[in-house]
């Protein structure tokens, strides 16, 4: 017997190790396949199973017991098969639970967009605007809470938080104790620390950078810029803590954010310190390795660039820039 | 070769005969003309003493608007400025004080707006991304001036005068 299972997903067969889940088997295939994930986080343990984004069909259980399952499954939790067969884009009644699915994280989830720092990179925001519906049919108010600082460099937005628990498995297993998790039942749940303790931990930082959603935002870059204004460069330091591997949002000449390098999943690929993310803003701390790969769906590409710095739409001549300076100077505002 | 439509016209080339040859009573038709139009209303308008009335969808300066309680729209989203074809807008964004709630509509707003009306081609894209109904080309022509650096209008030109009725 091989050690591999084959799973057919929207028609394209893929052969993975037993035990994988059918959202990783998706993940492998890649493309316009992979059920999208709020909640589900392949680098913490244990996330998964509750925002039901990827719901998935399963028409057939296995090549043993070739019965269908008979209602959707969350595929970031369901392992796959031999002889699986799986529809998610191909479903329509997938396409249609998911809209609906949409539709319930929606509800509390305020319309601030143009006020979010995390618009242009939001899970969420991409999520609505490929699967869901223009209006919504809630007709109450929308719970609210007070912003919240976690320490003095991340700001919890409890009004914006989709309940995804990925920012607490962080916390958990990232860092030596618990110190953040989630208060209070369905309605009222909300991310906390305990008694409001701030976060002091050199890795709490990475919370920003998992959180689907604009929650947890860095507060030394709120309101800083538009995530589509800023330019973000691949680049490295020698860190004794973490990998060091970042990515830096230039906007002009300066540094204004820095955060982990993601994936193409949108997960974060090495998980970087504190340090790193919120002291070293200047451009002298790292070796710049060149501009990031952006998608080109993504609005960040809509002022994309090759080179780091572009050449000049008209070269540039000194001897008459300096006979007109005066004219130069006129040009711009006081 | 034979013409596939037929639309062509062959226009006849006649020799001119002696009350044409000699011009006169064309030059007096001319100036019949002439003369029967100082008698009809004039068409100029002097411009900016009288101004010619808009059509609905014209399009003229920008005004950055204040909702009903006189606080200002715009959030500094960045928008405008994304689908502007022709980077004429740029902004810095502000987090509102303590105490501001009266000025500004939500929590973060635009500190410093600055249009390039040379740079403007009066395309509409800004008002039509806006998402808080803050950003309006309803205002007039652009007047004209000597100076480039007078063209970049900040939020002392674009933002509308409070609306005060308060009777």
């Amino acid at each position: 017997m091989s050690d591999k299972v084959k799973v057919i997903i929207d028609g394209i067969s893929v052969e993975v190790a037993p035990g994988t889940t059918i959202l990783n088997a998706a993940r492998q295939i890649g493309g316009d396949i992979v059920p999208p994930a709020m909640c589900y986080y392949s680098k913490l343990e244990g996330s998964g199973g509750k925002c039901r984004t990827c719901l998935v069909k399963v028409s057939k259980g296995s090549e043993a017991d070739p019965r269908p399952m008979p209602k959707l499954v969350a595929s970031c939790r369901t392992t796959v098969m031999e002889g699986m067969e799986v529809q998610n884009i191909t479903s329509p009644e997938v396409v249609d639970a998911r809209k609906g699915v949409v539709e319930m994280l929606l509800i509390n989830h305020p319309l601030d967009c143009p006020v979010c720092d995390q618009a242009g990179e939001c899970d969420l925001q991409d999520l609505a605007f490929n699967h869901g519906a223009a209006e919504t049919r809630y007709e109450f108010e929308r719970r609210t809470f007070d912003r919240i600082d976690i320490g003095d460099k991340i700001q919890l937005h409890m009004n914006r938080c989709i309940l995804c628990y990925r920012c607490t498995y962080v916390a958990d297993q990232l860092t030596d104790c618990r110190q953040q998790g989630i208060v209070g039942r369905g309605d009222h749940a909300e991310i906390s620390t305990y008694i409001e303790k701030a976060i002091d931990n050199d890795f709490s930082g990475n919370m920003i950078d998992v959180c689907p959603v604009g929650a947890l935002t860095d507060k030394t870059f709120r309101f800083k810029s538009r995530v589509w204004f800023t330019k973000p460069v691949d680049a490295h330091r020698d860190c004794p803590t973490c990998s060091g591997k970042v990515m830096l949002w230039y906007k002009g000449d300066d540094v204004i954010r820095v955060t982990a390098r993601k994936d193409e999943n949108h997960e974060v690929e090495e998980f970087i310190c504190n340090t790193c993310r919120f002291d070293k803003k200047a451009t002298k701390d790292w070796v710049i390795e060149g501009p990031s790969r952006i998608e080109h769906t993504s609005v960040i590409s809509s002022n994309h660039y090759d080179t780091l710095k572009p050449l000049p739409v008209i070269q540039e001549n000194k001897a008459l820039m300096a006979a007109n300076k005066e004219e130069l100077e006129r040009t711009k505002k006081s | 070769m034979e013409a596939l439509s037929n639309r062509k016209k062959v226009l006849e080339q006649k020799p001119m005969n002696f009350w044409e040859r000699i011009y006169l009573p064309a030059i007096f038709q001319g100036m019949a003309i002439t003369f029967r139009h100082m008698f009809k209303k004039k068409e100029t308008i002097y411009y900016p003493e009288v101004q010619r009335e808009f059509s609905e969808n014209w399009r003229g300066m920008h005004s950055l608007k204040r909702d009903e309680d006189g606080r200002e729209r715009c959030t500094a989203c960045g928008l405008c400025a994304l689908s502007c074809p022709a980077e004429a807008i740029t902004m810095v964004a502000a987090e509102r004080k303590k105490g501001e709630e009266a000025l500004y509509r939500e929590e973060k707003y635009a500190a410093v707006y600055e249009i390039n009306m040379l740079r403007c081609i009066f395309c509409g894209l800004c008002e039509e991304a806006c998402p808080k109904e803050a950003i309006y080309l309803d205002g007039p022509i652009v007047p004209s001036d000597y100076l480039r650096k007078d063209f970049i209008y900040g939020k002392d030109k674009l933002v509308e005068q409070p609306f005060n009725s308060k009777v």
